[in-house]
């Protein structure tokens, strides 16, 4: 480990992390490779064809290294403290500016046209948000505890993400909830995680199964965490789950009462009315009237009382949190319907409803999903060989060069090849992190976590798309997918991790 | 290693990455589904065309069978440079439409991409071979063998009707079975029964690598499907007697049927002019020539032609009378050239007077059957003519008329027998009588019916009461066809009444020259024809000669019905050309002293009577 030692005043070149930057090139250099894979078929041409996008990629990986060569050797990695707050509003600026002055692609406002030229300014965003985050959270005294630093670090962050969604990029947006492991490991409770991915837990269950399974299932985690947190687990086990269980129930014995008023003869009368009561001369049963839900917030409206006030005896303010968490967890999953139906946009809600198996639709959105995941399928242990994928080159997968780059990986170069770029992504990641752990700034420690977090949202989000773990969110594959805006803003994003990293170990 | 937010991190990355992988795992290595659709993805399929049924007729010959000729295909992308005019030369084609072609394909190469295309379409085999010598000077080009329809006797091209390739229309209302490129039976029994004759195409699979080339079987052909024959099919119809019908009316206008009445199958179609079986296998060549000639070939007026039955009409209209009681077999009536009334007459010929029933059909009597239809339209039983009337209709329903006969053969048409709401609007309520139309009674006026129909009406008549519905198709091995060909239907004439009409049949064929008898010309010794002619009045020019008969007397064997357009008299045309039919069929020649009259109907020639739109 020569190269990482804190030896004051190593040279240039030695001072540089070159695992990361190897770990890069490879990268860009498969992105490249894969990008004339697929489209070679279509346009038959040289890589180097500066007509097809094998030879424009090959022109925005020779800028991409200009600027990190100039982000390592010209500029002093000192300015970006001190100029993080006026990046941050330029950039806070171009978002907005671009919604009125950007041109429209696949319905979504957020890129600038120059001639030929088009830049996304939401990939620079990625690095001003994190330069500023940086820059905050490193002064002295900044605690994430503190109400104030913590509604300033969340307004840094949610201020480019709610304009990004204003510009239709939600999926751009979502990248920014990765900030929130940084902010985790910068001393933000676990439980805020958790109770993120609970509500999206709720979320889910509300739509797919019922608001009742998802109250449910609030409930039973909210008893679970009270009775584990005053070690009462053993009371839990005897006395909630039984509960539980019996809740669960509900539905299937209001069923079955509801069947033995009605009567076979009536049920039958009332399948040839289908399900009409009036058509069929049946009486409504007064069981119809009883929803599971009431008697499931019935119950919980007995039992919260009695546990806040046991709460109030014995001083504990978890279990007062707790119960207010589930109350919010019921509100959200009442409001989940109408997020889902008033506020989500009609695309979003699609992909949703398929990636969430409400809707089998292998023709429209879920397609894509559905050829891409053929593509990936069907390259196997080592794929069909470089250029010699079919699904790809027949253009059965959409966006086969900048979002659906990884089908051609997939295809072409099968389990080996995919799981070897996983596995390069997970060690530039990790390599990242350990870098910003061993450093003596705040700023990059911070800076490094924001990195790390953005790489991995973008790597997890863009391959479990075109796997079918995630809904079809349009971002592409750092430094791999076809792309300008896309290639320079992670190089940025990178280099000046890796100028930083360095400029500790030449002065330090 | 210490459990903090570092590693805790570090290990959220590690299962996060994992999940990814495993997820990859178990779509690349552990689930067949994928590579299955890919492969699906990947498959060309190139159809084989099943070859159509065959058509035999009653005897077993073949009236359409299959050869095969060769569509040239190219692929345009493996095109080299190459000899236009050795190519031209081989082919027997212009330089011109090469050129042309080459062009088009070139024009829509990404549409086409490494895909074939037909070059030009139905080689003769002789041609091809030529071509398949020197081939290897000509890469991207190549033959795919398709089946083609082809005809050993020329018999019954209206009836058998032609294949062509499917248009857009068809298409549009066929969109699961046919694909562009497929054959299909456009008219007649190819359109009748496409079903049967069509077969079930089949496939190739290939698989495609990534420059779209064709590279290899798919699992060695393991689930190609091969393509299925059409269905053989034996039509009712007799090759050479539908032969030698069409010499008979070769250039005359009308038709010729022939029925066997003990089971209604239709002997023998004939519609003249007709279209030549030569026509038929090539009809995208001919289509135009056959669509603009003015006699209409394509109208097959078998099925389609509405005429005025004419005299034939009296035996129905005598069968209803005597079932009715409005006379006997022994009532006499009067003809002093004709039925008088008020200050108008019906004319007649010349012919002995009083006469009874039999006798006026052997000299078919006008006035008779004036008679007959005013005591049947003024019988008391009945309160107004309006109701006499519509009983009438109705009985001459029951003999199939003025309806459909439902035949197996496409396109027939009914016909048209009058009803009283007709002349209520015609002439008012009240406002006609009897005397209004008298037409009626000699199978004028307001009657239309087909040629069909009328041969429908003898084999009725030979079988003394019921006929089966006629058709085309018999039963055989694969084709069974629908049991309403085998049921009886009678007319609401009783059978007792028959004897009485094939009497006066037999008696004008047989009496001899100068008994006064109408058909003495369709006399074929020992044969025992029985006959009714008919002249057919009509506003597009001379009278139609028509003429139906069936032999022999008992157990008859068939039943003509013979309509010549503007023939004149019954006894001129389409007495001669039944029963020389009707000859041919009972003894397979025709008889020594019936050569003269043979050669005459042979050569006859009325093409110039018939007034058309040129």
């Amino acid at each position: 480990m020569r190269d990482t030692g804190g030896h004051r005043g190593r040279g240039l070149a030695k001072s540089i992390d070159w695992k990361l930057v190897i770990c890069y090139l490879l990268l860009v250099l498969i992105g490249w490779a894969n990008i004339y894979a697929s489209i070679h078929s279509s346009e038959p041409a040289s890589i180097f064809d500066f007509d097809s996008r094998s030879g424009k990629q090959f022109v925005w990986i020779v800028t991409a290294l200009c600027i990190a060569a100039i982000i390592l050797f010209a500029l002093s990695p000192r300015i970006y403290e001190g100029l993080s707050v006026p990046i941050y509003i330029f950039v806070v600026a171009l978002l907005i500016a671009v919604i009125f002055l950007g041109i429209e692609v696949k319905g979504s406002r957020s890129w600038f046209a120059f001639g030929p030229v088009r830049f996304q300014p939401a990939e620079i965003s990625k690095i001003s948000t994190s330069l500023l985050l940086a820059t905050f959270m490193s002064q002295q005294g900044y605690r994430i505890g503190r109400a104030k630093d913590f509604i300033i670090t969340a307004l840094i962050i949610l201020l480019p993400m709610l304009i990004i969604v204003l510009q239709s990029e939600t999926g751009s947006a979502l990248v920014y909830v990765g900030f929130i492991f940084m902010l985790y490991r910068e001393g933000l409770s676990g439980w805020l995680i958790f109770l993120v991915g609970m509500a999206i837990l709720s979320f889910i269950l509300t739509l797919t199964a019922s608001p009742f399974t998802a109250i449910l299932v609030i409930a039973a985690v909210a008893s679970l965490c009270i009775c584990l947190y005053s070690g009462r687990f053993r009371f839990w086990l005897i006395a909630c789950v039984p509960l539980i269980i019996l809740m669960a129930c509900v539905p299937a014995i209001m069923n079955a009462w509801t069947n033995s008023i009605i009567g076979p003869e009536g049920l039958e009368a009332l399948a040839a009315a289908e399900g009409d009561f009036a058509a069929a001369g049946i009486a409504e049963p007064w069981t119809m009237k009883v929803k599971p839900l009431y008697i499931l917030l019935g119950v919980l409206g007995l039992t919260t009382p009695f546990v806040a006030y046991l709460g109030y005896r014995e001083r504990s303010i978890f279990t007062h949190l707790s119960l207010l968490s589930m109350i919010a967890g019921i509100v959200l999953v009442f409001s989940a319907d109408f997020i889902f139906n008033e506020v989500l946009q009609d695309h979003q809600r699609k992909r949703i409803e398929v990636l969430l198996g409400m809707k089998e639709d292998p023709t429209g959105v879920g397609y894509n999903v559905n050829q891409s995941m053929i593509a990936i399928g069907s390259g196997g242990l080592f794929g069909k060989g470089y250029l010699n994928g079919t699904q790809t080159t027949y253009g059965f997968v959409p966006e086969q060069s900048t979002d659906f780059i990884f089908c051609t990986v997939g295809e072409e170069w099968g389990f080996m090849g995919s799981a070897f770029v996983i596995m390069l992504y997970v060690f530039l990641i990790w390599r990242i992190i350990r870098n910003a752990e061993r450093s003596r700034e705040a700023f990059t420690r911070i800076y490094g976590y924001c990195v790390a977090c953005c790489i991995f949202m973008h790597l997890f989000i863009n391959i479990g798309m075109t796997i079918g773990l995630m809904p079809v969110i349009g971002i592409p594959l750092p430094f791999v997918s076809y792309g300008g805006s896309s290639l320079w803003g992670f190089t940025a994003l990178l280099f000046i991790f890796i100028a930083l990293d360095r400029n500790e170990k030449k002065y330090f | 290693m210490k459990l903090n937010r570092e590693n805790k991190l570090i290990i959220g990355l590690c299962t996060a990455a994992a999940i990814l992988i495993a997820k990859l795992f178990s779509i690349q290595i552990l689930d067949d589904k994928y590579k299955m659709d890919a492969e699906n993805n990947s498959m060309v399929y190139s159809t084989i065309y099943p070859t159509r049924g065959i058509i035999h007729d009653r005897n077993g010959n073949i009236l359409v069978g299959n050869k095969v000729a060769y569509d040239l295909l190219v692929t345009p992308k493996e095109v080299e440079d190459f000899d236009t005019l050795a190519f031209c030369e081989v082919l027997d084609v212009t330089p011109e439409f090469v050129r042309e072609k080459m062009q088009e394909f070139y024009r829509n190469r990404r549409r086409i991409g490494y895909q074939s295309v037909i070059m030009i379409k139905q080689l003769p085999p002789e041609t091809y071979m030529k071509f398949a010598e020197v081939a290897y000077k000509f890469p991207g080009f190549r033959g795919q063998a398709r089946s083609i329809r082809e005809y050993p006797f020329n018999a019954g091209g209206n009836l058998l009707g032609y294949v062509s390739e499917v248009d857009a229309a068809f298409l549009a209302k066929h969109p699961d079975e046919y694909k562009s490129g497929d054959y299909a039976g456009k008219t007649g029994i190819e359109a009748a029964r496409e079903e049967e004759l069509r077969g079930e195409k089949g496939y190739n699979i290939w698989l495609r690598n990534s420059r779209n080339k064709i590279e290899s079987r798919y699992r060695d052909g393991e689930f190609d499907k091969e393509a299925v024959p059409g269905n053989d099919i034996t039509t009712t119809i007799d090759a050479e007697l539908q032969h030698y019908g069409q010499m008979l009316m070769a250039n005359k206008v009308g038709s010729l049927v022939a029925i066997e009445p003990s089971t209604g199958e239709i002997l023998t179609m004939v519609s003249s002019p007709g279209i030549d079986v030569d026509m038929l296998a090539d009809i995208g060549q001919h289509y135009k020539e056959i669509s603009t000639n003015p006699y209409k070939p394509m109208f097959n007026r078998a099925v389609q032609a509405s005429y005025p039955p004419g005299s034939v009409f009296k035996l129905v209209n005598g069968l209803i009378g005597l079932e009715e009681g409005v006379l006997t077999p022994n009532t006499m009536y009067p003809c002093s050239m004709g039925y008088h009334f008020g200050k108008s007459k019906l004319g007649c010929h010349a012919h002995k007077s009083p006469i009874n029933f039999e006798e006026s059909i052997m000299m078919s009597c006008n006035a008779y059957y004036c008679y007959i239809l005013r005591d049947l339209l003024e019988n008391p039983k009945y309160k107004e003519i309006d109701e006499a009337l519509d009983k009438w209709r109705e009985y001459v329903m029951s003999f199939g008329f003025g309806q459909k006969l439902g035949s197996d053969f496409p396109s027939e048409l009914g016909g048209f027998i009058p009803d009283s709401k007709y002349y209520n609007r015609y002439y008012r309520k009240g406002g006609w009588k009897a005397t209004t139309v008298i037409s009626l009674s000699i199978g004028q006026g307001e009657i239309g019916c087909t040629p069909l129909h009328l041969a429908n009406l003898c084999a009725t008549i030979a079988n003394r009461g019921f006929y089966y519905t006629p058709h085309i198709i018999k039963d055989s091995e694969h084709v069974t066809i629908d049991p309403k060909y085998k049921e009886k239907h009678y007319t609401m004439v009783d059978t007792t009444h028959f004897p009485k009409v094939v009497g006066g049949m037999y008696r004008a064929v047989n009496s001899g020259y100068g008994s006064g008898g109408t058909a003495s010309v369709a006399a074929v010794e020992g044969l025992d024809i029985c006959g009714k002619t008919g002249t057919a009045q009509n506003p597009h020019g001379s009278d139609h000669s028509v003429f139906i008969c069936f032999a022999p007397r008992d157990n008859p064997k068939i039943a003509v019905a013979a309509y010549v357009e503007n023939g004149g008299f019954g006894a001129t045309w389409a007495a001669p050309i039944a029963s020389l039919l009707t000859e041919m069929y009972l003894t397979g020649e025709i008889s020594k002293d019936r050569k003269n009259l043979e050669a005459r109907i042979l050569q006859g020639d009325l093409m110039d009577r018939v007034r058309v739109k040129k």
